[in-house]
């Protein structure tokens, strides 16, 4: 008997434990916002390092936005949230990787241009 | 979401807990449904393919020695008579920003139990995915019009199409399937499955609200990989 009383007062208290619309339309707002800066970027036409800073800035900011909030990572326990991030560095390092290579190659294709494939 | 309770063991928070479910001899992720945890982890796989397309794309763009097209000039769209540099790119964007927003609320008034709520919500998710799709299909058969092809492309350097078809198009793709599962969803929670028991999908079990938050993971994730999208395809 108590224990199916437990079971009631739980789930009452889930019902009840639903974040408040509030912080969904504050996110929702961030990211109108965020994404209107973003589009400013191309339309004031900025360019080199300002760009590319801007543009990963905005990014990130959103990404992080819709991660933490909408698919509730903020309110989840490490376990889940821990599984998810870390295989992110394997990506972070294959770009790196493949940052690298795409020099080469266009090093490689600059020089043979102009060098000639038979030298 | 979760703030579980099991009896006879102790919930720590931050990385002690982390340590003490990971090693609790029984189910790692607490208070999370099978459902979300399956869900996560296809996600993080669907993660990995869009990066190894972004990748590539970073790989082509930067090896080759002819000049890349113009995003803002390809991308740019005559309003009333004035070319507005990635105008379509702009509205896709805030309408997808739009739909994941009625998605995270369709959540919140699922787990509330409040079914005509949820049920509109999810609809207007659905409208706004169609929208998308529909503003896409009409971006490609623009592009194909002016003479884009993967192989070639009047702009600049012909990888330019391969990529704009590959990436676009696979997300689009799940746009699509995001799309026909927020319809039947709406159909589900509008019909009242939830509240009747029926069984959910691939599983004799009985389905319950968690099920949208599950789809929500999948639409919101198709508005993450579109925020990278934006950024390293079009903004670039």
């Amino acid at each position: 008997m108590e224990n199916t009383n437990n079971i009631e007062k739980t789930n009452k208290k889930e019902e009840a434990s639903t974040h408040k619309i509030g912080i969904y339309l504050w996110i929702w707002t961030l990211l109108f916002v965020l994404s209107f800066f973003s589009y400013m970027v191309d339309w004031y036409q900025f360019q080199g390092m300002l760009r590319w800073s801007l543009i990963l800035f905005f990014m990130f900011l959103k990404a992080g936005l819709i991660m933490a909030f909408f698919m509730h990572l903020f309110w989840e326990r490490y376990a889940l949230v821990n599984v998810l991030l870390w295989p992110m560095t394997a990506i972070a390092c294959f770009i790196f990787l493949m940052a690298a290579e795409f020099q080469y190659t266009l090093f490689s294709r600059l020089f043979y241009f102009v060098v000639g494939g038979g030298a | 979401m979760s703030e579980p309770k099991i009896d006879g063991f102790e919930l720590k928070p931050g990385f002690k807990g982390m340590a003490s479910d990971t090693a609790s001899d029984q189910t790692m992720f607490k208070g999370v449904h099978w459902g979300k945890a399956m869900m996560w982890i296809f996600l993080l796989s669907d993660t990995f393919v869009f990066s190894c397309f972004l990748i590539s794309y970073m790989k082509g763009r930067g090896s080759t020695p002819v000049e890349w097209p113009n995003p803002s000039e390809v991308f740019a769209l005559e309003a009333f008579g004035v070319p507005v540099p990635l105008l379509l790119i702009a509205l896709m964007t805030f309408v997808l920003i739009t739909s994941s927003g009625t998605m995270a609320i369709a959540v919140k008034y699922g787990y509330e139990k409040n079914r005509k709520m949820c049920g509109w919500l999810l609809l207007a998710t659905a409208l706004g995915g169609l929208t998308f799709v529909g503003m896409q299909a009409y971006e490609w058969s623009k592009l194909i019009h002016e003479g884009v092809r993967p192989w070639e492309n009047p702009f600049g350097a012909a990888q330019f199409g391969s990529f704009f078809f590959m990436i676009t198009g696979f997300h689009g793709f799940h746009v699509s399937i995001g799309v026909i599962f927020l319809f039947i969803y709406t159909y589900k929670v509008f019909a009242g499955h939830y509240e009747k028991g029926k069984k959910g999908w691939f599983t004799k079990l009985k389905g319950d609200y968690v099920e949208i938050e599950i789809l929500g993971l999948y639409w919101h994730f198709v508005d993450l990989v579109w925020v990278f999208i934006f950024a390293f395809f079009y903004l670039w």
